[in-house]
């Protein structure tokens, strides 16, 4: 499958890549790894007449702290993530859920930016920037500008990004401590979860069960007024719409993000 | 655009258009047909080679995203004198694949394994070959192999590596 015929321009910094960006519109596409947008273009489900790799980038790569928060930049790829030892230290949770994208080679290329800004409501980490309280920084011609992760997805595969923006960073509140858990459902290796439930401090996403990474808010209401795991666990689905699939249908997946959220609850990890 | 890259060792220039894709040209402007093209999805791995030696699936990786860097396939593990990797020559004694279409990419994908982790344990070879698909041998004999060239790497008995696989 090849994709359809477009222009490329590597971009030397930020400020290149977003002066194409207002140049070009809605025509261009942001590329880094290119492991969620190369395989929409093969199908064609995306023809951009531009794409403009950042992926080269320096200042939209690395990690640092940053008070009480970690800084990630956007085209940090998946490995550099799992393998962080900042990461691992200070936001565990990130560091396991980056080791569960895809497979070696995906994490190898794939990066934190370009999957957030994807926003596949199945995917591993939009759920875990969720659980996190996390938020992303996004560069555009008015500046830099912050948005919550509650408040990042929109719908499915729709974010706050405007085609003008470039999101270029994400943060992530430090606490190695802090008790977590995380379960991804899937039939096959390397897949996406059937549904996924990531937990940090009382806090609970879910993936898959419906068209953005959702906060399982009754779970969250339960434990704060003292639940056990297992009883917090039982309003998982509540206020749900998950779709169905040959995978699962509706009635499956409010199953198994109950029985997922009491596992991740108790800090199981799988 | 123009692209220089070094592929299997050998430095490069050529006229590519930006929609190439990587294993498209490595196999029909290097003739280089160790990589192949099975899923097209990113799944399958058969198509997996080294960028700067860290295994990727060269079928979601555009040529251009190459410039500048080097490119190893299946072949350039090869010594000039015809002897085989470590892991190539495991995958030969423990009978690591039947039909070979997923070889090149299994082999890539060891390689870069046991780069980032010299001495792996059974469940971290299945694990880190979880990108990768055998719709022969049911995996056993790969994951033999690998463990058995971490062996030979690490200088210890390759074969003794292989009692250590349950079934």
């Amino acid at each position: 499958m090849i994709p359809a015929p477009f222009d490329y321009e590597v971009a030397d910094s930020a400020a290149h890549a977003l002066s194409l960006l207002a140049e070009h519109g809605e025509d261009a596409k942001l590329l880094a790894g290119g492991h969620s947008l190369l395989p929409m273009m093969k199908v064609r489900l995306a023809q951009p007449a531009l794409l403009v790799d950042i992926a080269r980038v320096g200042e939209l790569s690395g990690i640092r702290s940053d008070g009480d928060e970690l800084v990630i930049g956007a085209t940090t790829r998946h490995a550099d993530v799992a393998g962080s030892d900042l990461v691992r230290a200070e936001v565990p949770l990130l560091a396991y859920a980056a080791a569960q994208v895809g497979d070696p080679q995906i994490r190898h290329r794939g990066t934190i930016g370009g999957s957030l800004a994807h926003a596949d409501p199945s995917a591993d980490l939009p759920m875990t920037l969720v659980a996190l309280g996390g938020s992303v920084e996004i560069t555009g011609p008015a500046g830099v500008r912050t948005v919550a992760a509650d408040d990042f997805f929109v719908g499915p595969f729709e974010t706050a990004l405007s085609p003008d923006e470039l999101l270029s960073a994400v943060r992530v509140p430090r606490g190695g401590d802090v008790p977590w858990g995380y379960q991804k459902f899937v039939r096959r290796a390397n897949d996406w979860a059937i549904v996924g439930v990531a937990a940090y401090d009382g806090r609970v996403a879910l993936a898959s069960m419906g068209s953005t990474p959702l906060r399982a808010l009754a779970v969250e209401e339960a434990l704060r007024g003292g639940a056990s795991a297992a009883e917090a666990a039982a309003h998982a689905a509540d206020g749900t719409s998950p779709g169905y699939d040959f995978h699962a249908d509706t009635e499956y997946r409010k199953h198994l993000a109950r029985v997922l959220t009491k596992r991740a609850l108790q800090g199981e990890t799988g | 655009m123009e692209i220089k890259l070094t592929v299997n060792g050998t430095a490069r220039s050529d006229e590519v258009e930006p929609r190439l894709l990587l294993v498209h040209y490595l196999r029909e402007a290097c003739g280089l047909r160790a990589a192949n093209v099975g899923c097209d999805t990113t799944s399958c791995g058969a198509c997996t080679v080294l960028l700067d030696s860290e295994s990727v699936k060269s079928c979601t990786v555009l040529a251009v995203q190459a410039n500048g860097r080097s490119v190893t396939t299946a072949e350039g593990l090869v010594a000039e004198d015809g002897t085989m990797s470590a892991v190539q020559q495991a995958f030969r004694e423990n009978h690591g694949l039947q039909c070979g279409f997923c070889t090149p990419g299994m082999v890539m994908a060891a390689t870069s394994l046991l780069a980032e982790n010299p001495d792996p344990t059974e469940q971290q070879v299945r694990e880190g070959l979880e990108g990768n698909f055998c719709r022969c041998t049911g995996y056993h004999n790969i994951v033999r192999a690998v463990l058995a060239a971490a062996g030979k790497l690490s200088g210890a008995e390759g074969a003794g590596a292989s009692s250590e696989v349950s079934a």
